[in-house]
């Protein structure tokens, strides 16, 4: 399969776009006609053909750009990649499980020659061809972490996991839907997900921490997060509150189809090999709203979901205020017929819109 | 290794070997060298890591794990150490009298539940026994990223202390060791006194080893998130008991020299487990109905799960009584 890179910005005069073929893989998240927190972990062994599932990580037609807006967020903030000492090897580990795997499922992009600890990589879309020394710091540019993050899209949180716990000890976090690593580094599971509504008391992250601490090597699991987005704007950072937050209040029920964003995460799980470490990639994927409306399940759905989300959530997700305005638009979507279970488009046996 | 409480294994990726070396050591511990059927290399580790070796014994199907001693760098080959247990329920006789160079095995991919800490600023390993075999790969780690260790290593005699004069031959004043047969001991105290602030301490050996080390580190004040310790307890061996498998509508019969995860397996009832030592939590099950008593012997569950009734970790725990109940 070939790609075709966009041209593309997701700041400023936002000429971030998706193709026909990225609309009909988009991770869409919702099951069924609505939504409440879960334990949603499965194994991350491929997917279906084309499906963003379907390869380790990933890549698009959003990668260069992706990577020249992460390039733009680091030089403003180099807070955003952290590190703390002991998390050298993991990031090795980081390093390799990347190489290995893009080279293997992308191969017209990516090449890795491997003689021993002498490592050659060739990134061709961005233009990359570094000779270095596996494990040894001094013959790259960054550190290894930070080196393969800037060429791989999504953000890296990478967990140390000691006396029965994950700990947030490194990462590169760019794309993030309102939280901060600079605030959270260092933290343990149940401390950085202390803002989270519900879900403590539904005993779902003492579940879910159970189930992460014995991901083994060999069988990384994935899950599905979601939020809303103002314009497509990767970096939702508390740091940059004051120049996005004050968009939300720029929609409009005219401009509300091109403007307002479903942002979803794949989010995977890989133990690291040398480490023992826990890699955690949030890879972030934005759809208008009238582009998801073209598939007419998606449509009917999300309306239903929108419209009978707890307000917790909706309140901590930050589009409460707009709920309203969305949910008109989204009833024009919505003519009341039954939806097919599960995410996939259907397209072909889906009922096209009736009159509403 | 045989023999261990210890979590390891899983009940997901297995990969087929061929045994490449048998090498004796010593009357009780024998080496097994492994390389991968396909050709391809093993996957990478982490000092301290294990497998778990599935075992053809007949029309069984032994699964015991052990820790992985060679240098994680070097995939070629894995390599384990089994000690023979004359006493135990077979799986490390069956690898002393049967296991030879050529046959076809399959281990699982490697888990890790006793890594290091990387943060440490020093590490001390305190070895009893067989229990030296996951600090050899945890030392060829450390020798590779230039970190700070230092060996305790404690055996009955120097004939059967494995792997003593390799050690001390390669790191010379980084290992110390002590022989039982010549009265020599572990100064405990002295040890734990004399470290670096943001040292620390693993133990691995038999369990009175292991709480009496713990105990001295407690009572000397080291904060309990430096200290580690994997113990080496086998399933026990039990009366028999019959149990009721509600989801798979079986009633079976768990062998005195069995687990009930073995015996669920041999009825052919898929069941989770990942360390089968009561470790990892992978296997806990309901219970659906009870008349007698439990004998639970997993690190796993709170005081109060156990005496709920509800729960049981089907890995290591057993019953005595009238009636059992599964949920599986
Ligand atoms: C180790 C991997 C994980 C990391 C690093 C991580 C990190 C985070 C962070 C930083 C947040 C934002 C909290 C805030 O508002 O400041 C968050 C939210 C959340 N996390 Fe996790 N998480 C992980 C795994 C999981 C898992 C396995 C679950 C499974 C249920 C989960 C469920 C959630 C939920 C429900 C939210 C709220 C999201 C929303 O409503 O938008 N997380 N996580
Ligand atoms: S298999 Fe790990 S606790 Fe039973």
């Amino acid at each position: 399969m070939s790609i075709q890179f966009n041209k593309e910005t997701f700041r400023d005069d936002y000429s971030f776009h998706n193709s026909e073929r990225a609309i009909k893989r988009f991770p869409f998240p919702f099951h069924e006609d609505s939504y409440m927190y879960a334990v949603n972990m499965e194994q991350h062994q491929g997917g279906p053909k084309d499906s963003v599932y379907e390869m380790r990580f990933d890549v698009d037609e959003h990668y260069v750009a992706e990577m020249q807006d992460r390039a733009q967020v680091l030089a403003d903030d180099p807070l955003r990649c952290q590190s703390l000492p002991h998390m050298t090897l993991a990031g090795w580990d980081l390093l390799e499980l990347i190489m290995v795997s893009k080279s293997e499922d992308y191969p017209e992009f990516f090449e890795l020659q491997r003689d021993g600890l002498y490592w050659r990589w060739i990134n061709k879309p961005l233009g990359i061809d570094d000779s270095f020394t596996f494990l040894d710091e001094s013959t790259l540019p960054y550190g290894p972490m930070e080196y393969i993050c800037r060429q791989t899209q999504g953000d890296f949180c990478v967990l140390d996991q000691r006396d029965e716990m994950l700990w947030m000890d490194a990462g590169m976090v760019t794309t993030q839907a309102d939280w901060s690593l600079d605030f959270d580094i260092g933290m343990n599971f149940f401390e950085w997900h202390a803002p989270v509504p519900l879900a403590h008391e539904m005993g779902i992250f003492k579940r879910a921490l159970k189930f992460l601490l014995n991901i083994q090597q060999g069988t990384p699991a994935r899950r599905l997060n979601w939020t809303m987005t103002v314009n497509p704007l990767l970096d939702t950072s508390p740091e940059n509150y004051h120049k996005w937050g004050i968009q939300k209040t720029s929609l409009t029920p005219e401009n509300i189809g091109g403007k307002q964003f479903l942002r979803v995460e794949l989010q995977t799980f890989f133990r690291l090999p040398r480490s023992n470490a826990l890699v955690f990639p949030i890879r972030c994927y934005l759809i208008a709203f009238e582009d998801i409306v073209s598939v007419p399940k998606w449509g009917r759905r999300l309306h239903r979901v929108i419209r009978d989300l707890p307000v917790e959530l909706a309140t901590y997700k930050g589009f409460i205020d707009n709920r309203p305005m969305m949910l008109d638009y989204l009833s024009e979507y919505d003519d009341g017929l039954p939806t097919s279970p599960g995410v996939w488009p259907e397209l072909d046996t889906e009922p096209s819109l009736q009159a509403v | 290794m045989n023999t261990t409480t210890k979590p390891s294994g899983s009940g997901a990726q297995k990969m087929d070997v061929i045994v490449e070396a048998v090498t004796p050591l010593n009357d009780l511990v024998t080496r097994f060298d492994f390389k991968r059927a396909n050709g391809e290399d093993f996957p990478t580790f982490s000092g301290g890591a294990h497998t778990v070796i599935e075992m053809q014994d007949g029309d069984r199907v032994r699964l015991n794990p052990y820790s992985l001693m060679s240098d994680p760098v070097q995939t070629a080959s894995y390599s384990i150490s089994v000690r023979r247990d004359d006493e135990g329920r077979g799986g490390s006789l069956f690898m002393h009298n049967h296991v030879k160079v050529g046959d076809r095995m399959r281990l699982s991919t490697p888990v890790n539940l006793f890594c290091l800490d990387l943060r440490a600023k020093k590490h001390i390993f305190v070895a009893g026994g067989i229990g030296i075999t996951p600090f050899l790969g945890m030392i060829a780690q450390l020798e590779r990223t230039q970190g700070r260790w230092e060996l305790h290593y404690s055996g009955r005699s120097r004939a059967l202390a494995s792997y003593a004069e390799q050690l001390t031959r390669q790191h010379g004043s980084k290992v110390h060791i002590y022989f039982d047969d010549q009265s020599q001991t572990i100064d405990i105290d002295g040890l734990l006194s004399g470290q670096p602030l943001g040292s620390h301490l693993y133990v691995c050996g038999p369990a009175g080893m292991i709480s009496w080390v713990l105990g001295r580190a407690a009572d000397s004040a080291w904060p309990s998130d430096s200290v580690h310790s994997e113990e080496f307890l086998a399933p026990q061996s039990g009366e028999p008991f019959q149990v009721r498998l509600c989801q798979s509508d079986k009633t079976i019969e768990v062998g005195a020299h069995e687990s009930l995860l073995e015996a669920i397996e041999r009825a052919g009832v898929a069941a989770p487990y990942l360390c089968r030592g009561g470790a990892c939590g992978q296997c806990e099950t309901t219970v659906l109905e009870y008349d007698g008593e439990f004998q639970h012997r997993d690190h796993w569950l709170e005081d109060a799960e156990h005496a709920s009734g509800k729960k049981i970790m089907p890995c290591v725990s057993r019953f005595v009584g009238k009636t059992l109940v599964l949920d599986r």
